[in-house]
C-alpha cells in the first residue's frame, strides 16, 4: 500500500482552487502553507494500479502547475 | 518496528507529511505549517510532548518528542527554541525511528571461541572490570584506554574522565571529536586562550554577509542555513560559498568561489593583505586588543608513529606581519589557488567594509586539514584585523557536527590533555580536579598520552591492550582504516564496545554492551553556541540496554572506586551535573543550574546572575570582562587576542602522475556520520541507500564514464570500487573526486591518509591523492 508525499505548486492565484480539487480526490490529504504558494499532499493507495489512476486525476487538475514527489513508502495493508 | 500496522501506517503518513513540510521549509524559509503539523498527527492520539535537544548534529535544535503508550512516535521542532525556532531538518524529524530498528542490541554479548554469546549485564560488567584490573596489573595503567565521542552526554564523558584520569590515573581518554573539531579547539586556544565561539546563532539575525569556508551548510547544518536564507529574503543578506566542490550550498548561495585544495591558507592571507593594503584595519581595536605572533613552520604531517611537535610561539610586530603578507598578494595567490584576484578582492571588500557585519562559518573544511589550526587562526586574523568580532552580527563561528562535541568533549574535557577545568599539565588544574573528584592529586598524571590516531597506533603496537569504545564507530571513521582494524583484531587486545546497533566496530569487540539511546535515559548535550540542553528519560531502553553513564559507574564500583562513584541510580544524573558544575564556577564559564535547564530550551554559558552570555569578550554583554575597556580577551594573560603569522604549506599528499586526482571525503544530508542510526530509518536509507563517487562531468566525459558506472579508486593505502555520480548531489572541480563516508559496506577510509595537523592532531580527511579506473 503505497504512501507518498508531494509538494504541489499551483498556478498563480489558484491555490485555493487547487486545495479544493485535491481534497476531492479519495486517498489524498492536503495541507496548505499559510504564507507561501505551495501545498503538501500525502497520497495513500491500495496498489500500483490505483496510483496510476490517481496520477491521471492529478494530470486533469488545471490549477496544478507542478507536483514534485518528496517521499515514498510501501507498507502492509491495514487490518 | 511497530506491532500494529494501523499505527505504523498512521505514523508513516505523518512522516511522509513531515518530510514534505521539511522539503518545503528548505525551499521557502519561514514557511508556516505549525497548526497543520498538529493536525497531521494520528487521529485520537494522546501524545505527551516533551522537550529535548535533537540527537544528531551540533546545531542543537530544540525538538518536541511525542510519546504515546511508552513509545516515541513523533517529532516536531520546538517553537520556543531560539536555535531552530520550530524548524527541523529531515534527520531531526525522523530521529525517533532510529530507536526502533529491528536489529537493536538488547543483550550483552561476549565473544567465546570466535562467537558472540548472550550473557547478563552483571556478568558482562564483572568481566570488563576484571579484565581492566588484570591488564593494568600486567601492563601498567597506560595500557587501558577509553574512546568516546561528541555523542556522549555530559554525564557520560564526566564519569569516563573521572574514572580514567582521576581514579585509574591514565590520560588515555580520547573522543572522536578529535577527528572533527580538534583544530577548532587549538585555533581558539592559540588565538584567544579559551575554547568555543564568542558569538551565538543570533548573529545570523544581525549579519549582512555570511562567508562559508569549505562548509556545505545546506546539507550539514540545514536549519542554520534556512535561517540564513530567511535573512536573505528579509534583509538581502548575502551568502558567499568558498569551496572546493559545487554543492547544494553553492547553488543556493549568492556567489560560489572555488579554490584548489589546501590553498585556503593562501587565500585567507591574501584577504588579510588586501585589508591592510586598503586601509581597512580597525586600527584602534588592533592596537588595544591584539598582539602579533608567529610559530614554527614546516611542521610535518604526523605520518610516522610517535610523531611529536611542539610549537614555539614568538612575538612579532605589525610591520613584520605586513611584510610576511607580501607573499600573498591576490595576483600571486590567484596562480596557486585558482581563485581570481578579483574574487579575493571581492571577499576582502566585504570583510573590510565598516558598514557590513560579517559572519564566517566553517566546520570540517578548515578543521580536517593538515594545517587546521593555522586555518582557524587565519579566519580569526581577518575578523581581528577588522574588529569584526564579539558583537552582534560580527562573528567568526566554528560549527560542530555532533550534539555534544562542545558540551562533553571540549567542556568536560575528554581528550588526553584536558581536565574539566584546564589541562593535566598544569599543577593547579590537577589539584582543583583532584579535590572535586576526591582522589589524591598524584593520581592525575601530568603528561598527556595518546591523541586519537596515536591511540589506535598504540593499540596496533601493543602499547594499549584494553580499549573501551562508547557511542562511536571508529572502524568506519579512522583514516587509513585497515591498519587500525588489523591492529584491533590482534591477539592480546581486549575491546569493549557500547552501542545501540551492530557496526563494523562491534565486529572487533570482545564484549558488546547494549546502550540506552538519547531519550531512553536522562542527560545533557552542549551545542556549538555554548548552549547546554537537558533531556529527561522519556521511554524505557529495550532489553538490558543501559546508559553509558551507568555502565561506567558500575565498572568503576567493581574496580574499587565506590567512594568516588557514590551516585544513586535514581538521581545520578543530577548528582553528576551538580558535581561537574563545580569545575566551572566563575564568571568565565559558569553553567546554568539544572532547574533552569529543565524549564527552558537550554542556556548558554557563562551563565551569570540568571542570564546566558550571548557575546563573550565584549564588556557590554560579558560580565567576565574586567579590564575596563570595550573588549577583554581574558583567556590570554594580557587580555589581548593574537593575530598569527601562518604561511601556506602543501598537503601531506598531493596528486602526481601515478595518483592524479584529489580525493575528498565527507557527509550527505540524509545520513548522520557513519549511518549506523540513519541507515535504519527507512525514508533516509531509501533516499540515500549507498555510497558513490562524484566525478567532474568533464573528467567523466574524457574517461567515457556515466552515472551508475563503476570505477576503482586506488591510493597508496588500498583500493575500492564505487558507483559513479555525475551532476547529482555535488560536482567536484576537475581532477577532484568526492566520496561520502556513511556507508559501512563501502569503507572509503580504507584508502584515506592518516596525516594530521601537528598542533591539533586532527586528521585531514579532505586531501589525498587517488587514481581512477573504469571497471
Amino acid at each position: 500500500m503505497p504512501i507518498k508525499s508531494y509538494l504541489a505548486h499551483p498556478h498563480q492565484g489558484r491555490k485555493e482552487e487547487l486545495v479544493t480539487a485535491i481534497s476531492e480526490i479519495q486517498g489524498c490529504d492536503v495541507v496548505s502553507a499559510k504564507n507561501e504558494e505551495i501545498l503538501v499532499v500525502v497520497t495513500e493507495t491500495e496498489n500500483k494500479e490505483e496510483e496510476e489512476v490517481l496520477k491521471i486525476k492529478f494530470d486533469a487538475i488545471e490549477s496544478l502547475k507542478l507536483l514534485a514527489m518528496v517521499s515514498g513508502f510501501n507498507t502492509p495493508k491495514e487490518h | 518496528m511497530y506491532t500494529s500496522t494501523t499505527n505504523r501506517r498512521s505514523f508513516i503518513k505523518k512522516m511522509a507529511m513531515l518530510s514534505a513540510m521539511t522539503a518545503a521549509a528548505t525551499m521557502f524559509p519561514g514557511i508556516l505549517f505549525a497548526e497543520e503539523q498538529e493536525r497531521g498527527l494520528p487521529k485520537g492520539s494522546l501524545l505527551n510532548w516533551k522537550k529535548a535537544p535533537c540527537r544528531f548534529c551540533g546545531v542543537g535544535c530544540g525538538v518536541l518528542i511525542g510519546i504515546e503508550k511508552g513509545k516515541a512516535v513523533a517529532v516536531k521542532g520546538d517553537p520556543k527554541s531560539t536555535v531552530n525556532k520550530g524548524l527541523c531538518c529531515v534527520k531531526g524529524y525522523h530521529s525517533v525511528i532510529a530507536m526502533y530498528g529491528k536489529d537493536r542490541l538488547t543483550k550483552p554479548l561476549v565473544k567465546k571461541n570466535g562467537k558472540y554469546v548472550e550473557t547478563s549485564m552483571k556478568e558482562a560488567l564483572d568481566l570488563i572490570a576484571s579484565k581492566m584490573k588484570e591488564t593494568i596489573k600486567d601492563f601498567g595503567k597506560d595500557s587501558v584506554s577509553i574512546y568516546g565521542s561528541g555523542q556522549w552526554t555530559i554525564p557520560d564523558g564526566y564519569v569516563a574522565s573521572k574514572l580514567f584520569k582521576g581514579c585509574i590515573g591514565t590520560n588515555n581518554v580520547e573522543a572522536n571529536a578529535r577527528l572533527c573539531m580538534a583544530s577548532a579547539v587549538t585555533g581558539f586556544l592559540t588565538s584567544f586562550g579559551l575554547d568555543e565561539p564568542m558569538g551565538c546563532y543570533e548573529d545570523i539575525d544581525h549579519a549582512n554577509v555570511y562567508v562559508l569556508w569549505g562548509n556545505n551548510m545546506a546539507e550539514m547544518h540545514p536549519v542554520l542555513f534556512s535561517r540564513m536564507l530567511d535573512q536573505r529574503l528579509k534583509r538581502a543578506a548575502k551568502i558567499i560559498d568558498f569551496t572546493t566542490r559545487t554543492t547544494r550550498t553553492s547553488m543556493a548561495a549568492d556567489k560560489s568561489i572555488l579554490f584548489l585544495p589546501q590553498t585556503d591558507l593562501a587565500v585567507g592571507n591574501a584577504i588579510c593583505y588586501e585589508i591592510i593594503k586598503n586601509g581597512w584595519v580597525h586600527t584602534s581595536f588592533v592596537e588595544k586588543h591584539c598582539n602579533f605572533s608567529k610559530g614554527l613552520t614546516n611542521m610535518g604531517y604526523g605520518l610516522e608513529d610517535n610523531f611529536k611537535f611542539k610549537d614555539r610561539p614568538e612575538k612579532i610586530d605589525f610591520e613584520t606581519y605586513k611584510e610576511f603578507l607580501n607573499d600573498y598578494t591576490p595576483e600571486k595567490v590567484e596562480k596557486m589557488s585558482g581563485v581570481s584576484a578579483k574574487d579575493i578582492k571581492y571577499l576582502a571588500a566585504y570583510y573590510g567594509d565598516p558598514n557590513k557585519k560579517v559572519m564566517s562559518f566553517w566546520c570540517m573544511g578548515p578543521n580536517q586539514h593538515s594545517r587546521g589550526t593555522w586555518m582557524n587562526n587565519i579566519i580569526y586574523n581577518i575578523h581581528l584585523l577588522t574588529g569584526k568580532i564579539s558583537t552582534p552580527g560580527n562573528s567568526p563561528f566554528s560549527l560542530t557536527g555532533q550534539p555534544s562535541a562542545c558540551g562533553t568533549v571540549r567542556e568536560v574535557g575528554t581528550l588526553t590533555h584536558k581536565l574539566p577545568h584546564g589541562v593535566v599539565m598544569n599543577k593547579k588544574h590537577r589539584e582543583f580536579a583532584a579535590k572535586i573528584w576526591e582522589v589524591p592529586v598524584e593520581n592525575i598524571d601530568p603528561k598527556p598520552t595518546y591523541h586519537t590516531v596515536e591511540m589506535f597506533r598504540a593499540l596496533d603496537r601493543g602499547d594499549i591492550r584494553f580499549m573501551w569504545i562508547q557511542v562511536t564507530n571508529p572502524m568506519v571513521t579512522m583514516p587509513k582504516l585497515k591498519r587500525y582494524r588489523d591492529g584491533a583484531n590482534k591477539e592480546g587486545r581486549f575491546i569493549v564496545v557500547s552501542d545501540i546497533y551492530p557496526t563494523p566496530t562491534t565486529d572487533i569487540a570482545d564484549v558488546i554492551l547494549p546502550s540506552a539511546m538519547w531519550i531512553e535515559r536522562e542527560g545533557m548535550y552542549g551545542n556549538s553556541e555554548r548552549r547546554t540542553q537537558y533531556f529527561e528519560q522519556m521511554v524505557s531502553p529495550p532489553g538490558e540496554a543501559m546508559s553509558d553513564t551507568w555502565q561506567l559507574i558500575e565498572v568503576a564500583k567493581r574496580m574499587g572506586f565506590e567512594k568516588q562513584f557514590y551516585y544513586k541510580e535514581a538521581t545520578h544524573i543530577e548528582e553528576i551535573y551538580k558535581e561537574y558544575q563545580r569545575h566551572h564556577v566563575g564568571k568565565k564559564h559558569n553553567m546554568a543550574p539544572l532547574e533552569v535547564l529543565k524549564k527552558q530550551p537550554g542556556a548558554m554559558w557563562p551563565y551569570v546572575d540568571g542570564k546566558s552570555t550571548k557575546w563573550r569578550f565584549n564588556s557590554k554583554y560579558d560580565p567576565a570582562c574586567t579590564n575596563g575597556k570595550d573588549f577583554h580577551f581574558y583567556g590570554k594573560p594580557d587580555g589581548k587576542a593574537i593575530i598569527w603569522q601562518r604561511p601556506y604549506e602543501p598537503a601531506a599528499e598531493s596528486p602526481d602522475k601515478e595518483y592524479p586526482y584529489w580525493l575528498c571525503t565527507g557527509r550527505v544530508l540524509e545520513h548522520w556520520h557513519t549511518g549506523s542510526m540513519t541507515r535504519r530509518i527507512p525514508v533516509l536509507h531509501k533516499a540515500m541507500p549507498h555510497s558513490y563517487v562524484e566525478l567532474n562531468p568533464e573528467d567523466a566525459k574524457r574517461m567515457q564514464i556515466r552515472t551508475g558506472d563503476k570505477v576503482k579508486l586506488t591510493t597508496r593505502r588500498g583500493e575500492i570500487i564505487l558507483p559513479v555520480a555525475i551532476n547529482q548531489r555535488g560536482i567536484p572541480a576537475p581532477m577532484q573526486v568526492f566520496v561520502p563516508f556513511f556507508d559501512e559496506n563501502l569503507l572509503i577510509n580504507d584508502i584515506t591518509l592518516d596525516s594530521f595537523c601537528p598542533i591539533s592532531k586532527e586528521p585531514d580527511y579532505k586531501k589525498c591523492a587517488v587514481k581512477l579506473e573504469k571497471v
